[in-house]
């Protein structure tokens, strides 16, 4: 299990379209995904799960992957939400 | 875990704040409340000194009635550093002594017109329902024929379409993917939805989708208690699934285990159905009829009688 905070830089935060993308990503990947914000922990490949969350630009989050190819997934995820773009 | 602090409860009970406020963001960690009257007599063997505590009538004419030396060694002994908060009700006068204690360590003292019994059961109830341990699952809360059914299984398996299934077959959606559990006491968990996605639910090809304006106020609930969970898996040809139902397996959440089935998915299979019949089944259950049970006592009869097959 990998686990990494990480503060999150995409300008927008990840409201509707970019949280479908992120879950898609978290998708491509058959570890399992999480996404921690204040305490709270969702499953990433699910996209009301992460929209619930209301991730904006700034705020501190933790990735935890679980799995076969939890670093590719980690590291995946980490630069799509630490790309400001 | 969550914590309650002095504040919230100043405003949540318009209490008044006589001494300490240097205090007010002091934390309350548990729901207990204690009523030190022995303590007032002198015993601080068990003094419970985390907990708030709540000075009523009979403790303060008691301590009033004590002489002055020992009243303010007592009431001092009561200002902790790890107590959240001294209550007075009734609306009482604060004895001297014990103002000037807690301002000295910046303890809050507040007071309420409450009566003593009303205000510790007000407190219990709002501190319970504060600091009652929350977690949040990955599934889909349905209320079928008033059992609180939770649907866990991977991303992808049909969840959430089974979810609109049983919608449109006259069911409640609570939460669609996300459920926020709280534990309410030690056998009861209650799930709702995250404000921002209530009523809403996601469909592979639709998009999201709002159950509340397409299918009705009816088809929607805000929170229910959470009775069985089923796990949807895709079919593995390598593993038993329960055929007579006759054992129960249990799932833990939080401290409490909650009856779990695990139901393999497999083209052909309607989810719906299925889980509908195992709500109403499991409400029979509770009822005192076990179809599986009853049947198995049957079967032993049977063979138990040697001379069945000889008529």
């Amino acid at each position: 299990m990998l686990e990494k905070n990480l503060t999150v830089e995409l300008k927008t935060g990840l409201q509707a379209r970019p949280a479908a993308l992120f879950v898609q990503e978290a998708n491509r990947f058959s570890a399992d995904v999480f996404l921690e914000k204040d305490g709270k922990k969702v499953n990433a490949k699910s996209i009301m799960g992460i929209m619930s969350l209301a991730v904006g630009s700034g705020s501190k989050v933790t990735i935890v992957t679980d799995g076969k190819d939890e670093e590719e997934a980690l590291k995946a995820l980490e630069k799509y939400i630490t790309t400001a773009e | 875990m969550a914590n309650v602090h002095i504040k919230d409860l100043i405003d949540e009970f318009r209490l008044e704040l006589v001494h300490g406020e240097r205090g007010i963001h002091r934390t309350i960690s548990t729901s207990d409340i204690s009523r030190p009257g022995l303590e007032m007599a002198g015993y601080f063997a068990y003094y419970p000194a985390d907990r708030l505590q709540l000075l009523g009538k009979t403790e303060l004419s008691f301590v009033n009635g004590l002489d002055e030396r020992i009243r303010r060694e007592r009431l001092r002994k009561l200002c902790r550093e790890q107590t959240p908060g001294i209550i007075i009700s009734r609306g009482w006068e604060v004895p001297p002594e014990l103002g000037e204690a807690a301002e000295e360590m910046g303890l809050p003292i507040l007071r309420s017109q409450l009566t003593t019994t009303r205000l510790s059961s007000r407190l219990t109830n709002y501190l319970e329902s504060k600091l009652a341990p929350t977690t949040a699952v990955h599934g889909v809360l349905v209320d079928i024929y008033g059992i609180g059914v939770l649907i866990t299984g991977a991303s992808g398996v049909g969840k959430s379409e089974t979810a609109l299934e049983l919608v449109k077959r006259g069911h409640r959606l609570v939460a669609d993917d996300s459920v926020e559990i709280r534990q309410e006491d030690e056998k009861t968990l209650v799930g709702s939805p995250p404000d921002l996605i209530q009523h809403l639910l996601e469909i592979r090809g639709l998009g999201i989708i709002n159950v509340m304006t397409l299918f009705g106020a009816g088809a929607i609930r805000n929170f229910k208690k959470i009775a069985l969970t089923i796990h949807l898996e895709t079919w593995n040809q390598n593993k038993t699934y329960d055929r007579l139902g006759l054992d129960e397996e249990t799932m833990k959440i939080i401290d409490c285990e909650l009856p779990r089935l695990t139901v393999p998915v497999r083209p052909g299979r309607n989810l719906a159905v299925i889980i509908e019949v195992a709500a109403m089944n499991f409400r029979l259950k509770r009822m005192g009829v076990n179809a599986a049970q009853q049947f198995s006592d049957k079967l032993n009869n049977v063979i138990d009688t040697p001379d069945y097959d000889d008529f």
